[in-house]
């Protein structure tokens, strides 16, 4: 069933879009990781927030969590993999496909760059869903390159389909089944010849068919090439629109300040001019 | 109408030589689910210019394995029985809808 509003993001930016259309009577949909693995939950202190001193950034998500849900804000905890424009918007998480009418933009701000060779071999060896694509790499060596906190159980995943799995991150994976090799390694290269064959982690080489790259989020800008930018974020007008219609953006996605007041005051904007959008049609 | 191939459908179409297109894709996967309705659409529009396809990888891993197939949905275009041009993942129907007419 189609919501209204489909918001990609769980930080303040998109529970505070949630809220406001929830008081205008949408539906909504929100879609992203856990709220305790949101930046934010990384604060021991927030001091700025307008009449709030001193909460923990837990503290603060946790609450604007219970404040969505109490208001009937649907909830889907994973990482939108891929998105179309199709009568309103679909918007794939796993093996599950979202629609919505409008679509509020806020996965805060990614600090990872592409690897060398990821962009070069997507689809040809690199791949960011591994439900979508672990059958295709039975019986095959692969890398899970995990940078989610979700990343240890994909492996696991891979692992049960027969896949012959190596985990590479920088930190201890935790969750990770013991019989998958873990390897510490922080600067990677995708290495290939029409397709992939290794993964290049701190200058050693690991073979490989196949690397799931795994990160908190997919970019917006890869789920929506035509998103238009402007220094490395998303262009937005006073409304929090963008360029595309029916899609607005909100919080650091946007640009800064990263600060927790700024993304609720833009969250509750476009959340706004989604249902004024919605409204109109 | 789109056509869901067997191995065998589809080696007789690609015999025939004409333009298609085909979708290579698995129900376990969700930007496949979401491109269907696309490739449905298309099927539709090129009726009688292009055959549109299906081919299930879990069924028909023989014709993955033979293609390459290594992310789904993936989606092969073919002229004279050979391989012309291929578009991994989600795309908007414009991308595909192009091949086909530049292939016509």
């Amino acid at each position: 069933m189609a919501h209204d509003i489909i918001v990609l993001g769980s930080g303040p930016a998109g529970l505070a879009a949630a809220v406001a259309a929830r008081g205008r009577n949408k539906s909504v949909q929100v879609i992203g990781n856990r709220w305790q693995d949101s930046p934010l939950a990384k604060a021991e202190r927030v001091d700025n927030y307008l009449g709030m001193p001193g909460r923990t950034g837990t503290e603060m998500l946790e609450e604007f969590y219970r404040h969505a849900e109490a208001l009937g804000v649907e909830f889907v905890v994973g990482r939108a993999i891929s998105l179309m424009a199709w009568n309103g918007f679909m918007v794939t998480v796993g093996a599950e496909v979202c629609e919505g009418r409008a679509l509020i933009l806020a996965p805060g701000v990614q600090r990872q760059a592409k690897y060398p060779g990821e962009a070069e071999y997507l689809g040809r060896g690199v791949s960011y869903c591994a439900t979508c694509d672990g059958m295709l790499y039975r019986n095959k060596p692969v890398a899970v390159v995990g940078r989610s906190h979700d990343a240890p159980q994909e492996a696991n995943y891979l692992k049960s389909l027969g896949c012959r799995v190596t985990y590479v991150s920088a930190r201890e994976p935790q969750g990770l089944d013991p019989d998958i090799p873990f390897v510490k390694a922080g600067r990677l290269t995708v290495r290939g010849e029409g397709t992939v064959t290794a993964l290049e982690a701190d200058g050693k080489e690991i073979s490989c068919a196949g690397v799931f790259i795994l990160r908190p989020a997919v970019a917006p800008t890869d789920l929506l090439p035509a998103l238009e930018t402007e220094n490395g974020v998303i262009k937005v007008d006073r409304r929090m629109a963008t360029n595309l219609e029916g899609v607005f953006a909100a919080g650091d996605c946007t640009g800064g300040p990263l600060q927790v007041s700024k993304a609720v005051g833009e969250g509750h904007i476009a959340a706004l001019s989604a249902c004024e959008y919605l409204d109109q049609q | 109408m789109m056509v869901h191939f067997s191995k065998e459908g589809f080696d007789k179409a690609l015999e025939q030589g004409g333009l298609m297109m085909v979708d290579f894709w698995a129900d376990w996967c969700g930007p496949c689910k979401m491109l269907g309705p696309v490739i449905e659409d298309l099927a539709g529009q090129y009726e009688g210019k292009a055959i549109v396809g299906k081919v299930n990888v879990d069924e028909e891993q023989e014709l993955a394995i033979r293609y390459g197939v290594m992310s789904i949905p993936t989606v092969i275009f073919f002229k004279d029985g050979k391989e012309i041009d291929r578009k991994v993942g989600v795309m908007p129907a414009g991308a595909f809808s192009q091949v086909l007419d530049q292939n016509q």
